[in-house]
């Protein structure tokens, strides 16, 4: 029996409506934000991968392609059957990422109505007030898959028009949003041009691959532009997807089976080409940066290159140590982050010294994003642990000023719409 | 000791049996703490509006029938189903699925929501948080 009794009308009680694909960014992550109040609030946190829509803003990077056939082409399917869609290679009947509409915010429409500025801008200052990040670093999403795509032009004009979109209208709205330039991997010498043109640019942290294709990443036809970058200062981030159509996952049933996999394979791939052709002696300066392959794979992988490399040198001659010692020298984004054990997580970790060489992501907002809780909150962490994987480790690999750029906690819960 | 044990009890009234029943689950913020309140075949139950996973949101995401995987006597799938009697609720964040009655996950049952007390006088539906 309680001290009290009062109707749902009474103060301090109020209804909380069901959170949907409309709701506000703030009012979704309301929790984080209080998660952020509690234990994080004056940290310095860096999420180093999360999504712009490009498919709602898509007519807007289809009228930046230069090439006016293309061009012509693109925006007259954006009109009919390729809709948000036009001229790539997606394929929307087997996207199931919002799990039957059950997570929302994949994909979401929220009101923006009467905010001044671009509707993405708005979107992407929610979420990163409510999570309490000093900086976000935004990858495309329907674009990861454009390495696969058969036409190796249409991958070069959406690159140069996507970048062209976010260095020009999306970056400059905001001082807190960052990119990295997307590479169209598949035509080397438009990579190479396109790191010229970027190389300087303030916004332009890094420089990102879609690891979801084909090519040998240690072709010789890639040298002179990981010379380029490794110049730069700048990293290059491999950004891992998922590929159905790859014949290994086509016999896979289920959404949940391929996307677990895939995430890991392709990265797994580009790694292993990358340290068997001795790519860290060849390009020591070059910082590497694995993302959203979550964090499992890892010490798999060091064991098993160590355990063939031993046997077999010969075939990896180039290398001068194990391969896990050059792997412990790259880096990793933390989501799709495992942890339903501890014991392993933490040996994980362990493995490839994460307190210097990993990076918080979010993933905001596909469906699998993690919180900043999911660092903040390991039992094995040290504060300082804790603090450099949140922000201070991007911070270095970034170059990025380290005064806070966030509101406080309190301040984003006072000021949300608080309808959910 | 935990916020809600150092504060005082509190009885809230959420409305009629009646009215519960119609919404099926009504979601109420009690001076700062979540609460989802649940109807189903015949039984209220009310959930901490608090995800085991991360933290998020759980009772104000969709409720959904559970899917179950239908097979035949001889083991052949006869392909995905929705359960005619169990309901689940979905974490907005991750889509964790919990039963609207248990509390627990589908899949791993040590995994579930925290039970508020909530009766029923009256005619009334009321929680103690
Ligand atoms: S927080 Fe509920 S599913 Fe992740």
């Amino acid at each position: 029996m309680s001290d009290t009794k009062d109707t749902k009308t009474a103060p301090g009680i109020r209804e909380l409506a069901e959170i949907t694909g409309r709701s506000d960014t703030r009012d979704v992550l309301a929790h984080a934000t209080k998660q952020a109040a509690r234990s994080y609030d004056d940290y310095f946190v860096v999420d180093i991968d999360a999504h712009v829509s490009e498919d709602h803003f898509w007519t807007e990077v289809l009228e930046l392609i230069d090439n006016d056939v293309l061009r012509q082409i693109g925006l007259t399917q954006s009109k009919g059957f390729g809709g948000s869609n036009a001229l790539l290679n997606i394929s929307p009947g087997l996207s199931h990422q919002s799990v039957g509409g059950r997570i929302g915010h994949q994909g979401r429409r929220e009101p923006v109505e009467g905010v001044p500025g671009h509707p993405f801008v708005t979107a992407a200052r929610r979420g990163m007030d409510a999570m309490g990040l000093d900086y976000q670093i935004v990858f495309p999403s329907a674009m990861l898959l454009l390495g696969m795509h058969p036409q190796d032009d249409v991958e070069v004009e959406l690159a140069k028009a996507f970048n062209r979109w976010m260095v020009e209208k999306i970056l400059p709205q905001d001082a807190r949003l960052k990119g990295l330039l997307y590479l169209p991997y598949n035509t080397p010498e438009v990579c190479e041009e396109l790191v010229a043109k970027y190389a300087k640019a303030d916004d332009i942290i890094g420089f990102t691959v879609c690891s979801t294709r084909n090519n040998a990443v240690h072709a010789d036809c890639y040298m002179r532009l990981y010379a380029m970058i490794q110049d730069s200062g700048k990293p290059l981030a491999f950004h891992s997807g998922y590929h159905w159509g790859d014949p290994s996952f086509a016999q896979l049933n289920r959404f949940l089976s391929m996307h677990a996999l895939s995430f890991t394979h392709y990265n797994q791939i580009h790694v292993t080409n990358w340290l068997v052709n001795a790519m860290p002696e060849r390009f020591p300066r070059l910082k590497m940066l694995w993302v959203e392959s979550g964090l499992a794979w890892i010490p798999f992988l060091m064991q098993r290159l160590d355990h063939e490399v031993l046997m077999r040198p010969s075939e990896a001659p180039g290398l001068k140590r194990l391969p896990s010692e050059y792997m412990r020298e790259m880096f990793y984004t933390s989501q799709p982050m495992e942890r339903t054990n501890m014991k392993l997580l933490e040996v994980t970790m362990e493995a490839f010294n994460a307190e210097t060489q990993l990076l918080y992501s979010s993933d905001w907002p596909h469906w699998d994003w993690d919180a900043p809780s999911t660092i903040a909150d390991l039992p094995f962490l040290s504060e300082q642990a804790k603090r450099n994987i949140l922000g201070l480790n991007a911070a270095r690999i970034f170059n990025l000023d380290t005064t806070r750029k966030k509101p406080a906690a309190a301040q984003v819960l006072a000021e949300r719409p608080g309808v959910s | 000791m935990s916020d809600t044990a150092m504060r005082q009890k509190r009885d809230v009234t959420i409305g009629r049996l009646e009215e519960l029943q119609q919404r099926e689950r009504i979601v109420l913020d009690i001076e700062g703490i979540g609460v989802g309140v649940y109807f189903l075949h015949g039984e209220v139950r009310a959930w901490l509006n608090i995800c085991p996973h991360q933290g998020g949101p759980v009772c104000q995401g969709k409720i959904m029938p559970r899917t179950v995987q239908k097979v035949g006597p001889d083991q052949k799938s006869k392909g995905l189903g929705f359960s005619e009697t169990e309901r689940n609720i979905v974490c907005p964040w991750h889509g964790f699925e919990f039963d609207i009655l248990t509390g627990k996950h589908p899949s791993n049952p040590k995994l579930g929501l925290r039970a508020l007390p909530v009766r029923v006088e009256n005619g009334e539906v009321i929680v103690t948080v």
